[in-house]
């Protein structure tokens, strides 16, 4: 931990310690539950993609599951989320419909931009959610704007701007920064430091490899948070909401996550190894650290096994729909360039 | 020999200036760095500093003269030794230097200094027609055009508080270029908002801002600076709506000056109309005369759409008749018959249409019956006026600053030829920037730019003459 951080930034060094306030045991099971939908919605994702009916590119979002999770639970009614291309987990986070989201990666009419987005191009006005952007760091500045207008007509509205340790070194990033400090702008910037810019290790790309340090020279506060730990991300996110409702200005929280399968389907991942893999599923699993709690404190087998079944089933239907559902209309190439 | 003090040129586009006050007195001693007048340009008043020692011999200029053309002797200072009896001996005012651009054309008047309040005229926007826009009998005031736009945006943001402009020196410097003149004083911080310099970064906050429902005007102090911005513009601003199924939109005004404007060279002199107007989502603006650049700015600021609006800095301080309406509104996307005429159509744009219009005037005294059409919006473009216009002269030459190949001007070639081949007595004609960066010498940039000479050529040429 940075020796500038204030007295917060020393509660998140004890989170990473191990010791993240607990979470109630709804807490746990609302918890367990969306990070469970978003691991089966992209498996089923990933399968469809094998049999051919996901084109284009596709970024799986297992094992940061938590990240979105724990913010969404820190967040009210109005707050905007925006981030970049891999952008599914964000999605059902915002309780957007997994058969919208499934539809539009199969490219069907159902789909949220009415299959004229895929999977980079997902927004939903009606959940805040600002997309779903394909170049990367291009959200920061929009994730800015956003905070911009909440600003501009004196809401206490926050926008949760995502974006990775990749796009971290766009330049986009350090003006958007300077603005939103400078301007005071009610912004979280959520690093998901998932170790890899597709291929690219962060020790081998970033001068700086604290991203919670990435703000300093704005002098925007930053924390690092076990972004493996929903109750921490959850902790830091409160924290965060607090600091931009109260009209400080942006925050900056470095979510230290592990992205499980490639940067995208057609990527083999021979830039790690595959123990690498294997030893953060098998000790940081942000699903089973849920899972093992909930055991621990009595919960038994077959409640588990409910939410299983419930997951499976709106995926399922998901996918089912997404399949099923007719491609759009030829007469929608030419609608929604202007209005 | 006494030494003349000139009237000094203080931006790129001056061309003329008032003189508002000696500071000093004639006979006077005057040291190098001595303010020794204020000069009022149409932006600002500056201050103007001796850089000859001596005594202040004569005032050639009188305070409150207006208009005084740049070069004009404006005093002379006598050095050490000299008399009064000395200043015989200064010869007649100097032939001033040649302005590079046909589009200043006040060069021609300076040789005519010293006149006081000397002819440096507005440049001639020639509205041979009345605008189908304007009803008729319309009380029209005299303005600039950098009034016409400050006008626009003020009454636009009386009329919707969602509406604000951000950019580089828009509030407390007033604009880089004046444009944004009294907006800070009327509309205060929250809505006219000075940005650091940072393209790329306010570009993409300005759509941010503007996809939750804010209209915002973005002010890039060059269209040459927005390439940082490009990006922004494109993938997020014109392809939004069209990804999300119609959902998220984004209505918002990128607006600055582009193309060239005088002695700026390569990198400050791109005219970008033909890059934006291939998106699909933008829709691209270019006027010419002083009501269309009011009116279309009032419709681009409402139009739900990203527009792109696309100014001239030559012509900000150029007057031209505008409409005194209470809410005078030109329609996006449709050209205007600027001159009508049977022999020739003249397709052009922006600062295309000052070679146009006075091409027409030249081509008229040969008996060439010229028509000159402004097209005002380049995207989408108003084809069936062109087309109406081929049909009947049967012949066509576009006329632009930019450059030749994938230019506007070859696209309004291509429409021509898809919807009026059978119309046509000879090949469409393009006369364009040159296909080079644009240079900084005076004489090559004269050459890189389109003449009228060239544009009479190419019509007569079209027209077998």
């Amino acid at each position: 931990m940075a020796a500038p951080k204030k007295t917060v930034a020393k509660e998140s060094g004890q989170e990473k310690a191990g010791s993240p306030p607990e979470f109630s045991k709804e807490q746990e099971f609302k918890a367990l539950r969306d990070m469970l939908l978003i691991r089966r919605f992209e498996e089923k994702a990933g399968q469809l993609y094998g049999m051919g009916a996901i084109g284009g590119f596709c970024h799986l979002y297992i094992g940061q599951e938590a990240v979105v999770v724990g913010m969404q639970m820190a967040l009210k009614q109005g707050d905007e989320v925006i981030t970049g291309y891999r952008d599914h987990g964000h999605m059902l986070a915002c309780d957007m419909e997994a058969k919208g989201v499934m539809a539009e990666l199969t490219g069907r009419r159902g789909g949220y931009s009415r299959g004229k987005g895929g999977s980079m191009h997902m927004f939903s006005k009606e959940k805040h959610f600002y997309g779903g952007h394909g170049i990367v760091g291009a959200q920061v500045s929009l994730g800015t704007g956003l905070a911009f207008a909440n600003r501009y007509r004196g809401n206490d509205n926050v926008s949760v701007t995502y974006f990775g340790d990749g796009a971290a070194n766009q330049g986009q990033v350090y003006e958007s920064f300077n603005m939103a400090e400078l301007w005071k702008l009610p912004v979280i910037y959520v690093i998901e430091n998932n170790r890899y810019a597709m291929g690219t290790s962060v020790s081998r790309a970033s001068a700086q490899q604290d991203f919670s340090k990435r703000g300093a020279s704005f002098n925007i506060p930053g924390r690092q948070v076990d972004g493996m730990d929903v109750r921490a991300v959850k902790a830091a996110a409160d924290e965060a909401t607090a600091w931009c409702r109260g009209g400080n200005g942006p925050m900056i929280l470095e979510m230290q996550t592990y992205r499980y399968r490639g940067h995208s389907m057609s990527d083999p991942a021979k830039y790690r190894t595959r123990e690498e893999v294997e030893k953060v599923r098998h000790d940081q699993d942000p699903i089973e650290q849920v899972r093992n709690r909930l055991l621990a404190s009595g919960v038994s087998e077959q409640d588990l096994k409910a939410i299983d079944a419930e997951v499976r089933e709106i995926v399922n239907e998901a996918a089912d729909f997404a399949q099923h559902d007719p491609e759009p209309d030829a007469s929608e190439l030419y609608t929604d360039i202007y209005r | 020999m006494p030494i003349q003090v000139l009237m000094p040129a203080l931006s790129p586009t001056m061309e003329k200036g008032n003189l508002a006050k000696w500071l000093k007195k004639e006979g006077e001693t005057i040291k190098s760095g001595d303010v020794i007048a204020e000069i009022e340009t149409d932006k600002a008043t500056m201050e103007v500093e001796a850089t000859d020692e001596g005594t202040l011999g004569k005032i050639l200029i009188p305070e409150g003269t207006a208009d005084v053309a740049v070069n004009t002797p404006i005093a002379t200072i006598l050095a050490d030794g000299e008399s009064a009896a000395d200043l015989a001996k200064v010869p007649a005012a100097p032939a001033p230097q040649p302005k590079a651009a046909e589009a200043a054309p006040a060069a021609e008047a300076k040789a005519e200094a010293p006149q006081p309040a000397a002819k440096a005229p507005a440049a001639p926007v020639s509205e041979a027609l009345p605008d189908p826009e304007i009803p008729a009998g319309t009380e029209m005031v005299t303005q600039t055009i950098r009034e016409a736009l400050r006008d626009a945006m003020a009454e636009e943001m009386r009329r919707d508080g969602d509406v604000f402009i951000m950019g580089e020196e828009v509030a407390e410097y007033q604009g880089a270029y004046k444009v944004t003149q009294g907006l800070l004083q009327e509309f205060g911080a929250r809505r006219v908002i000075d940005t650091p310099i940072t393209e790329h970064g306010f570009a993409g906050v300005g759509v941010g801002a503007a996809m939750a429902g804010l209209k915002p005007i973005v002010e890039f102090m060059t269209w040459n600076f927005a390439m940082q911005a490009i990006d922004q513009i494109i993938n997020s601003a014109a392809k939004t709506l069209y990804m999300s199924g119609g959902q998220m939109g984004c209505s918002i005004v990128f607006r600055g000056p582009n193309g060239a404007a005088a002695r700026v060279a390569a990198q400050h002199s791109q005219d970008y109309a033909a890059w934006y107007s291939q998106i699909p989502g933008l829709k691209v603006i270019a006027p010419y005369s002083a009501a269309d650049y009011k009116g279309l700015l009032k419709a681009a600021i409402r139009d739900p759409n990203p527009v792109i609006f696309l100014e001239n800095e030559v012509l900000y301080g150029h007057t031209g008749e505008v409409p005194k309406l209470a809410d005078f509104i030109v329609p996006i996307g449709k050209a205007r018959i600027a001159r009508a005429g049977k022999d020739v159509t003249l397709v052009s744009w922006a600062m295309g249409m000052s070679y146009a219009l006075k091409a027409a005037d030249e081509l008229a005294k040969e008996g060439i019956d010229a028509e000159v059409i402004d097209l005002r919006t380049i995207r989408p473009m108003d084809t069936e006026t062109i087309i109406n216009s081929v049909k009947k002269t049967g012949r066509a030459v576009t006329v632009e600053e930019g450059w030749q190949q994938s230019g506007v001007g070859s696209e309004v070639a291509a429409r021509i030829m898809e919807h009026a081949f059978d119309y046509l007595d000879a090949p469409v004609a393009r006369v364009s920037g040159k296909d080079v960066p644009m240079p900084y010498a005076a004489n090559l940039e004269k050459l890189a730019l389109p003449s009228v000479a060239e544009v009479v050529a190419a019509a007569k040429a079209v027209s077998y003459r």
